[in-house]
């Protein structure tokens, strides 16, 4: 079997993120922060650990910046629903992933003036489009790493800039970069960080976490979720100490100690490391596809300038013929469709018969793509 | 105890945190549940003999973690 949808889950989890998780039900199973006897603290300090590893993978200096979340969805509503009021103008783009859009379009049914910048057919976004959309008076700056359908970079750095001029802060949504592609906060002027557990970042479904830069304003944000939180027990208002604000509730203990593995396992390897590997994989990808007659690539076709993520069709067959062939025949896993984007593949022109999407992973090998391409080939020429 | 301080936190994060700062130090300091007579701010509090105090707050203070205050136990 070769698996490749690691831009919807990275799959095998690695040994020891399956043995963090284990370790922690088995014998760290206190709650952590609630008590102080030795199973809470042996808990608290595998989620704080976690904490830390994840708040320096991405240049946070202050670990108390890192909220954990569910998911990165989670992270993007809690600063969408947060910060925007009725009559606030917030700048998105056309290549955004539902987790964005799905909030933002309802926002705007409650007043929010919402503006969405054009993107090319390629998904890449032209600065100066970006430049007239981020006028004075913008409350927020919303915008994908990289696409989810083509693996297109957006020039998040620039729309930093952009964003900063106009005194409105920048919310990435890294679902698709997190430990695929080198993050760093500060250097890259990221005020929130919307970050997944279960995909790069190779731990289990169901953690996330959003990282709060220097121009983040965790005073201004509501929690989505206001309840326990194993401080200031005294009061029956929320606290506004950091990560303890948002995050009310038992935590996912286990899934985040295996995230905790995971983002060590990537520090180890180093995300510049991993995103060569993935280059030289989405390169092969892009080179083979080329030469199918009848295969359309969609997205930049330059792995410097996108994720590992490639999109193709091929004339006269459905994505999802071509998806269960690849499945049933040669046990290749893709994902097809339309990807939670539907405002992507309007960009790309795959609005409404969607992609078929491969997304090779740290594990993928070139024998792995040569293999799929094969296949492809093979389905290509009947 | 008498010769014993606690440090006390508003979140377990930044009492994990201390002891964490702290134990990389060398410091000899356990996270203990927060006297009760002393604040009900987070469960957790961490102690420390109480002649090491100045050298606490030093340490915490320099690597910014956020304490509510230090004090005799």
């Amino acid at each position: 079997m070769i698996y490749l949808d690691h831009a919807a889950t990275s799959w095998p989890k690695p040994p020891q993120v399956v043995r963090a998780m284990a370790e922690f039900l088995e014998q760290a199973g206190g709650n952590p922060g609630r008590s102080g006897h030795r199973l809470s603290i042996a808990a608290g300090r595998i989620v704080y650990d976690a904490r830390e590893a994840v708040a320096t993978l991405f240049g946070l200096p202050d670990p108390m910046r890192v909220v954990f979340t569910q998911n990165a969805t989670h992270a993007v509503n809690l600063v969408l629903r947060g910060l925007l009021r009725p009559g606030d103008r917030v700048v998105t783009t056309a290549m955004e992933h539902n987790a964005v859009m799905r909030p933002l379009r309802a926002l705007e049914r409650e007043g929010v003036r919402l503006v969405v910048v054009r993107c090319g057919p390629d998904g890449t976004l032209a600065l100066d489009d970006a430049r007239r959309a981020i006028a004075p008076g913008t409350r927020l700056v919303v915008a994908a790493h990289a696409s989810n359908v083509t693996g297109t970079l957006l020039p998040v750095a620039d729309l930093a800039a952009l964003a900063h001029r106009t005194a409105a802060p920048l919310l990435v949504d890294a679902a698709q970069t997190a430990g695929a592609v080198p993050i760093d906060l500060a250097a890259m002027g990221i005020d929130y960080l919307a970050v997944t557990g279960h995909k790069a970042l190779l731990g289990p479904p169901g953690t996330g976490a959003l990282l709060l830069g220097d121009r983040a304003e965790p005073t201004a944000l509501p929690p989505i979720l206001r309840g326990g939180t194993g401080s200031r027990s005294d009061s029956e208002e929320q606290p506004e100490d950091l990560p303890d604000k948002f995050e009310s509730g038992t935590p996912n203990g286990a899934g985040i100690a295996g995230l905790g593995a995971g983002v060590r396992i990537v520090q180890g390897r180093g995300v510049a490391a991993i995103q060569a590997h993935e280059a030289a994989l989405a390169q092969a990808l892009l080179d083979g596809l080329a030469r199918i007659p009848g295969v359309t690539v969609f997205g930049p076709r330059d792995p410097a300038r996108q994720t590992a993520v490639v999109s193709f069709t091929m004339a006269g067959r459905q994505v999802s013929e071509i998806g269960l062939r690849l499945d049933d025949d040669y046990g290749v896993l893709a994902r097809v469709g339309l990807h939670c984007a539907p405002a992507a593949h309007r960009t790309i022109g795959t609005y409404p018969g969607g992609t078929v999407r491969l997304s090779p992973g740290p594990e993928t090998t070139l024998g792995d793509i040569a293999a799929t391409l094969q296949a492809i080939e093979e389905i290509s020429a009947g | 105890m008498s010769d014993c301080g606690v440090v006390l936190f508003h979140t377990t994060s930044a009492a994990l945190r201390a002891e964490k700062t702290l134990l990389a130090s060398q410091l000899s300091v356990r996270l203990i549940p927060t006297p009760r007579e002393l604040s009900s701010d987070c469960g957790m509090a961490l102690r420390f003999p109480w002649g090491t105090a100045a050298q606490v707050r030093s340490l915490l203070e320099t690597a910014r973690v956020d304490f509510v205050d230090i004090c005799p136990l």
